[in-house]
């Protein structure tokens, strides 16, 4: 059954995605340097870190460990006959690799994808730079796995 | 800590967590960013939940900065938004410098399966092992990039 393109799915995502962009608004989570006061533990000592980030984790964690229960009891989401569960199951080295890889993206900019699309909205000097660089990787880390996706997917399971 | 927001930080999280849980109880998909984003192409995939997800993510971070103003960065009362410009010891200026940042945030979060909110809040959430590690290792290497290159 494919109701992806069924308008109630479709105001789903976009209900989701407006306040996804509102929560990263209210955050701050939008400013790259307010995050990297919060990556720069140098700054514990001299009194500049900034902790607000593990708050907004901390609190979105609260709320969608909450909804994975509700989930549970239901079986299935109300749109679609059952949930998305990702593919992988086990630790591989892509998942380790690519994570440290996106650690130090992240950690050289402050902007990780959510912010990053958020930003549009204020579109500060060399967003598009990293916008077209966040697309070509990501294009290029799919090229990267084609290769070897149907063995990874044999061993992950 | 001078620049501590703890209000507005729990508040903003626990919007990106109803998010998350919309989706998740509506259509069974989890909000990761760098995956909803990593998947609109190649074309054939589902992508019309996708973008419309992603317009109206920058549509609420838009309308949110001129209904409730000057909360941070952004909108018509907030300081102007910035990137970080790179370091003074970096010789290649900030544009190249901002390009490898994106560049190392695409493969890396397409070959890990997820970033801060697909690992960290949903995959955290769901309790996934794989999510535990990935976050982890982002968060311990993104603080030793911050440390070593010395960019604040």
């Amino acid at each position: 059954m494919n109701r992806q393109n069924d308008i109630a799915y479709l105001a789903v995502a976009a209900l989701a995605g407006a306040i996804f962009g509102v929560g990263l608004y209210v955050s701050q989570m939008v400013d790259p340097l307010k995050v990297l006061h919060f990556l720069d533990f140098k700054g514990i000592p001299s009194g500049t870190w900034d902790p607000s980030l593990a708050l907004v984790m901390a609190a979105g964690l609260i709320v969608m460990f909450g909804a994975i229960q509700i989930g549970k009891r239901w079986g299935k989401p109300l749109l679609d006959t059952k949930f998305s569960l990702p593919e992988f199951t086990k630790i591989d080295r892509p998942l380790v690799i690519g994570s440290a890889l996106f650690g130090i993206g992240w950690g050289m900019s402050g902007i990780c994808p959510g912010p990053a699309i958020s930003l549009i909205a204020f579109w500060p000097p060399h967003l598009l730079v990293y916008l077209v660089a966040l697309f070509l990787g990501s294009y290029g880390g799919a090229a990267a796995m084609t290769g070897w996706s149907d063995k990874r997917l044999a061993l992950a399971r | 800590m001078t620049n501590f927001t703890p209000l507005t930080a729990a508040i903003g999280g626990a919007l990106i967590g109803l998010s998350a849980a919309i989706l998740w109880l509506g259509n069974g998909r989890i909000a990761g960013i760098s995956g909803i984003f990593g998947n609109l192409l190649p074309a054939g995939r589902p992508m019309v939940w996708r973008l419309t997800f992603l317009a109206f993510l920058v549509l609420g971070a838009l309308a949110a900065s001129w209904i409730i103003p000057g909360i941070g960065v952004g909108g018509p009362a907030g300081k102007p938004a910035a990137l970080a410009a790179a370091p003074s010891w970096f010789g290649g200026g900030t544009t190249i410098w901002v390009a490898i940042s994106g560049l190392l945030t695409g493969f890396g979060t397409k070959i890990g399966n997820g970033c801060t909110s697909g690992h960290g809040i949903c995959g955290l959430a769901r309790l996934s092992t794989r999510s535990f590690v990935a976050v982890g290792v982002f968060f311990v290497v993104a603080i030793a990039t911050v440390t070593i290159t010395g960019i604040v």
